[in-house]
């Protein structure tokens, strides 16, 4: 490999050579490849981390183009899978950087194995419970992570060292209920906003990795231009749930099997037991029955001819997303009723 | 007593505590965090009366991001 073509970034004093070759040895996991996870991706791989994962649960659709910058009008036409659009894309990108797509769903069963070996993890999710149950993870195995979060004009960015500097839980003990904070589904969100929490937390993620650490919480509001930067010295609570006395609440807590899928009128189902990968030809000649089946190399889509408009979008590992509806419990009686419990 | 809440002026009555602070506005201390003269503010701390010129800023949890 030529490191030439990291020049730019070697010559900075704060990175330089030596810097360059601990990007290249570190292994991080992005949780989210959305208006934040694709602008970390991005600036991780062009930056010449050794290994990226890319987790994303979703497909590309045309109002994530606003933001999301590694997209396409072909990608949300064809419904490409999230991390396997953001995969090619970068692989055309920097084919020097090991970049492995995952599409999941990322819940207490999974969260622990997904994070495995990482060097660090960045957060690009959307919800609040997912980013508890990061901290509940990441703590748990001493796994350093970089919070971020966006929404409308305004953003939050920590790098969370497990041990050493507070935890999300030890700035926030308490989580938010659910539907109790604005969501970029409801409020919309800037995409500079989101953009700049996103190269906050890439600066935080290479500063920790060339060994150099910065222990605060950001707070940014785009639209007014300010940025704030809050002291964190000497802030870990000694009462802390998490990180003191090592109680994972949101690792324990039984994985949420039905999640409406806010503003998208669909209903995300998570199967109770592993769907064995062969089953998928199976299904789709079971499904051909009860609709219009088309098959695709990330998922079964099946438009049901007795319930339209129900739509069902089947991944490989089982889990459903049923279109058409935003009520839980319609959503598992057509999924009991068509793919089974 | 004059503090700063947010960037703004306020008055407050002496004794007025973080937490009595945090409620005014309606919030929960354990959903917030709370910046006092640029240091973050650890919860047993938040009993404890503010001073005058105080510079409060409550910073919101964020969960955004798609």
């Amino acid at each position: 490999m030529s490191i030439d073509r990291y020049h730019r970034q070697t010559l900075l004093p704060q990175i330089g050579t030596q810097g360059q070759e601990r990007l290249r040895a570190a292994s991080i996991v992005l949780i989210g490849c959305g208006a934040l996870g694709t602008v970390i991706a991005d600036q991780l791989v062009r930056a010449g981390i050794g290994k990226v994962r890319i987790v994303d649960r979703d497909i590309v659709e045309l109002t994530n183009l606003q933001r999301q910058v590694l997209f396409t009008e072909a990608d949300a036409r064809d419904e490409i899978p999230k991390a396997i659009a953001a995969w090619k894309r970068l692989g055309a990108i920097n084919s020097d950087v090991a970049i492995e797509p995952v599409v999941a769903d990322v819940h207490a069963g999974n969260v622990e194995e997904i994070v495995g070996g990482a060097s660090l993890v960045m957060d690009g999710t959307d919800n609040a419970q997912t980013r508890y149950l990061l901290n509940d993870a990441c703590v748990k195995h001493s796994i350093p992570w970089v919070y971020g979060a966006c929404v409308g004009v305004e953003g939050r960015t920590m790098l969370v060292r497990p041990g050493v500097t507070p935890c999300l839980r030890c700035i926030f003990p308490e989580p938010p209920a659910a539907g109790e904070l604005p969501t970029c589904d409801t409020v919309g969100v800037l995409a500079s906003a989101a953009n700049i929490v996103a190269s906050l937390q890439v600066v935080a993620a290479m500063k920790f990795l060339v060994g150099e650490s910065s222990d605060s919480l950001i707070t940014l509001n785009a639209w007014s231009a300010q940025i704030r930067s809050i002291d964190l010295t000497d802030a870990r609570r000694a009462d802390c749930p998490t990180c003191e006395a090592r109680q994972f609440d949101f690792l324990d807590r039984p994985a949420n099997h039905l999640v409406s899928l806010c503003g998208r009128n669909a209903v995300q189902v998570q199967p109770s037991s592993k769907r064995a990968a062969s089953d998928s030809s199976l299904l789709a000649e079971r499904l051909s029955s009860a609709g219009d089946v088309q098959t695709t190399p990330y998922f079964l889509r099946c438009t049901l001819r007795e319930s339209a408009p129900l739509r069902l979008t089947i991944f490989p590992d089982g889990r459903t997303i049923v279109h058409g509806t935003n009520d839980p419990t319609r959503a598992r009686a057509i999924y009991d009723r068509y793919i089974g419990s | 007593m004059q503090i700063q809440v947010n960037g703004e002026q306020r008055e407050v009555p002496e004794g007025t505590t973080v937490r009595a602070l945090v409620e005014q506005f309606n919030m929960k201390p354990e959903k917030v965090a709370i910046e006092l003269n640029r240091r973050l503010v650890k919860s047993d701390r938040y009993d404890a009366p503010l001073k005058e010129g105080d510079q409060i800023e409550i910073v919101t949890f964020v969960g955004g991001g798609s």
